[in-house]
């Protein structure tokens, strides 16, 4: 993990005083609303529906265990006593007080958290896989140059006043996109020249919300030196001809489509070309000197003959090993992911007691650290596999074990109009009865992968359009309506779903999602998942079987 | 007179700004910013003086100025609301890319909070908002201590200072 220096700190200590003297101006009323409005975005802090809400930041997802007892701390002493994970891979207070967040933010100051950036027109969190460092099919580990973007982007004075957010992810997986770079503002891709040296491949351009699509490769090949003025040339691009007029069309997908891939990439190469070799140009020590805070823990030598026999012998937990479990690049361990979808729970939220119990297991069998998923899941990222079966144990006993990661019912969901102002329907209790008709667990096994997604409006928190099943709620005359997505793609590759058709009420959902499931079962070759179905037979059947 | 923060402190304004329909009773003496097209319409006979700078909009970019950077002592860039952030990179461009040494000057809705962020981008003017305490403002610019980027006035990032 990385570790912050004086000045890291400092710099966050800094911005508790600046955030603390802005909320004091804006209650004594020495800022406007919008004055104080672009200010508490800017620091993730938003108006709902019924209270404020606290996005806090954790950067690519990444969290040690002091820094989860300091959330329960945090979400006991100044919240309801729970908070959520979001899609990307940072945590949101739903009742924080408008005058209580300086506090907050100086609680989480001393466990080098922030919630910097979390929100407004401002270049957002850096987020990657959910397993970066550990995921076998990595080239290198992502996080250190995710560490890197985050400084750069931290307070960085050209880029605080954008057209719109802007969103960045990093992928270091050749074959697949688990960071989802597809569908980012920007999409870093890790990848070796020819002779092995490290470079990125720089997308830019995708984005879900309103206009969801997937983005276009800018830079081919940016060598690892010029990472920072490559990224900054196209956010300077982005700064002088993003739109502004019409938040519509503000994000930079909107202008790389209206310029063309090609020109937009000419614009970017005039300002790289001035940049390239300047003093942003990064040195081999900076780089080192974030590695070293990546490297392995000390790994041990693992005898796996026990966990093998419980493999064989119990069902149950051989079930959870093979669904919810990940392949490690270290010998002998296993990256484990606490899924927090069990039925009767909000997908992604969490008690300050669970966080506790979180962080002692993460103490226990995980080296102190815990990452989020994008997914809304948490994942203990390096556990030795004669731990699985004690850790299993305590997961079921706490509910984070229900073996449903990747399948049905590992919904992701945003808020929605439980929670959000922004929110044209609820999505919460779609969720939940989805989970409810799918209660089979050997039904949801047998189905095999699938991703089904729900956002209660078009900003996609929920991210539907990448759900192999998306949802969206919209409004319809002040009623709450659905339309349903298929065919998108958050796995192998980011791609946008294709609606269905009209939408359907709050009651007639869970059973579209039943015929949908119904048809692919009808229709699917042997160990055919999904979304293979899908593409090989197209819409137009799921589309009869639905409205026929 | 009105005041403005110039090279972190306090002083008279000693600029008059005009718009289009001020200029049409034609120019007055003295040191006064001129809209772009006004001075692009006009530029050979305001190239004689030596008081006169430009006020650059949303949309109207350094490089429109390229050729008179070198005579010019001034260049105001305007932020009709402080959302709109494209004066960061007009200013940025106009000091890295353009090296000019004059007067950038900050106009608008110029704001406390932002005067941090507009200083590292090369401003070094600051006309803050009239309804605004401009003895308050002026501690905008001493916000943080600690910057990772390079900026106008130190080019390195902060890996490469140490
Ligand atoms: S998708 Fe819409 S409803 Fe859901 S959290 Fe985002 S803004 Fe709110």
């Amino acid at each position: 993990m990385y570790v912050y220096q004086e000045y890291d700190q400092q710099l966050l200590e800094e911005r508790v005083a600046q955030y603390r003297d802005q909320t004091r101006r804006y209650l004594a009323g020495e800022l406007s609303e919008d004055e104080f409005l672009a200010l508490r975005l800017q620091n993730g802090l938003y108006i709902q529906r019924y209270a404020p809400m606290l996005r806090i930041s954790v950067p690519y997802g990444l969290l040690a265990s002091r820094q989860l007892r300091r959330l329960a701390h945090i979400v006991r002493t100044y919240d309801k006593g729970f908070c959520h994970v979001s899609t990307r891979q940072n945590i949101q207070l739903n009742w924080p007080a408008v005058e209580e967040v300086p506090d907050i933010l100086a609680e989480l100051a001393d466990v080098q958290m922030h919630a910097i950036q979390t929100s407004g027109n401002c270049i957002r969190n850096i987020t990657t896989d959910e397993y970066a460092g550990v995921n076998p099919r990595e080239i290198e580990d992502p996080r250190p140059w995710c560490e890197i973007i985050r400084q750069w982007s931290t307070f960085n004075p050209e880029f605080a006043y954008l057209p719109r957010k802007f969103k960045i992810a990093v992928n270091a997986v050749a074959d697949a996109d688990p960071a989802l770079i597809g569908v980012h503002d920007i999409g870093v891709q890790l990848v070796h020249g020819a002779n092995g040296e490290t470079g990125f491949q720089v997308w830019a351009g995708g984005g879900l919300g309103r206009t969801p699509m997937t983005g276009a490769v800018i830079g081919e090949f940016v060598p690892w030196q010029h990472l920072l003025a490559y990224l900054e040339a196209i956010l300077r691009v982005y700064n002088k001809y993003g739109n502004r007029d019409n938040k519509y069309k503000a994000r930079i997908k909107i202008l790389v489509k209206a310029l063309g891939a090609d020109k937009y990439r000419e614009l970017v190469e005039a300002e790289f070309a001035e940049l390239k070799d300047g003093p942003m140009t990064l040195t081999a020590e900076e780089v080192d000197r974030v590695k070293a805070c990546f490297t392995d823990p000390d790994y041990r030598t693992v005898d796996t003959a026990e966990v093998d026999a419980k493999l064989a012998s119990d069902k149950a937990f051989s079930r959870w090993y093979h669904t919810n479990t990940r392949a490690h690049k270290q010998a002998g361990y296993r990256a484990v992911t606490l899924t927090l979808k069990k039925t009767g729970r909000v997908p992604g939220d969490i008690t300050d007691e669970e966080l506790e119990a979180v962080a002692d297991l993460a103490d226990q069998f995980s080296f102190g650290e815990l990452r989020n998923s994008h997914q809304q899941n948490m994942v203990l990222s390096d556990v030795p596999a004669d731990q699985l079966y004690a850790l299993w144990q305590q997961l079921d006993a706490l509910g984070f074990a229900t073996p449903n990661l990747g399948l049905l019912t590992d919904i992701v969901c945003c808020p929605g109009g439980d929670l959000c102002a922004l929110a044209n329907a609820k999505s919460i209790p779609v969720a939940e009865s989805i989970q409810r008709r799918f209660d089979d667990m050997d039904y949801v096994h047998d189905l095999g992968a699938l991703d089904l997604n729900i956002s209660g409006c078009m900003n996609a928190c929920g991210h539907h359009h990448i759900g192999h099943i998306g949802i969206l709620g919209v409004d319809k005359k002040g009623k709450e309506f659905y339309q349903v997505t298929l065919g998108g793609r958050g796995d192998k590759v980011s791609l946008v779903g294709e609606k269905m058709g009209p939408s359907f009420e709050a009651d007639e959902i869970t059973d579209v999602v039943e015929k949908i499931i119904h048809l692919y079962v009808e229709k699917r070759l042997e160990n055919e998942p999904f979304i293979d179905t899908y593409e090989r037979i197209g819409m137009a059947p799921f589309k009869e079987r639905v409205y026929g | 007179m009105a005041k403005l923060i110039l090279d972190g402190a306090i002083v008279d304004n000693q600029w008059q700004r005009l718009d289009a329909d001020a200029l049409a009773n034609g120019l007055p003496d003295g040191k006064v910013i001129v809209p772009l097209d006004y001075w692009q319409s006009h530029r050979q006979a305001l190239l004689e003086r030596t008081d006169v700078g430009v006020c650059l909009e949303p949309g109207e970019e350094p490089r429109d100025l390229v050729d008179d950077l070198e005579a010019l002592p001034l260049v105001a860039i305007h932020f009709p609301a402080f959302k709109d952030g494209r004066g960061y990179s007009y200013a940025r461009e106009l000091r890295t890319r353009f090296g000019f040494k004059g007067e950038v000057r900050a106009v608008g809705d110029v704001l406390r909070d932002q005067l941090f962020y507009m200083q590292r981008c090369g401003f070094n003017a600051f006309e803050v908002r009239a309804d605004r305490n401009i003895e308050e403002a002026l501690s905008g610019l001493k916000d943080f201590s600690v910057t990772y980027q390079g900026d106008v006035n130190d080019p390195r990032p902060l890996y490469r200072r140490a």
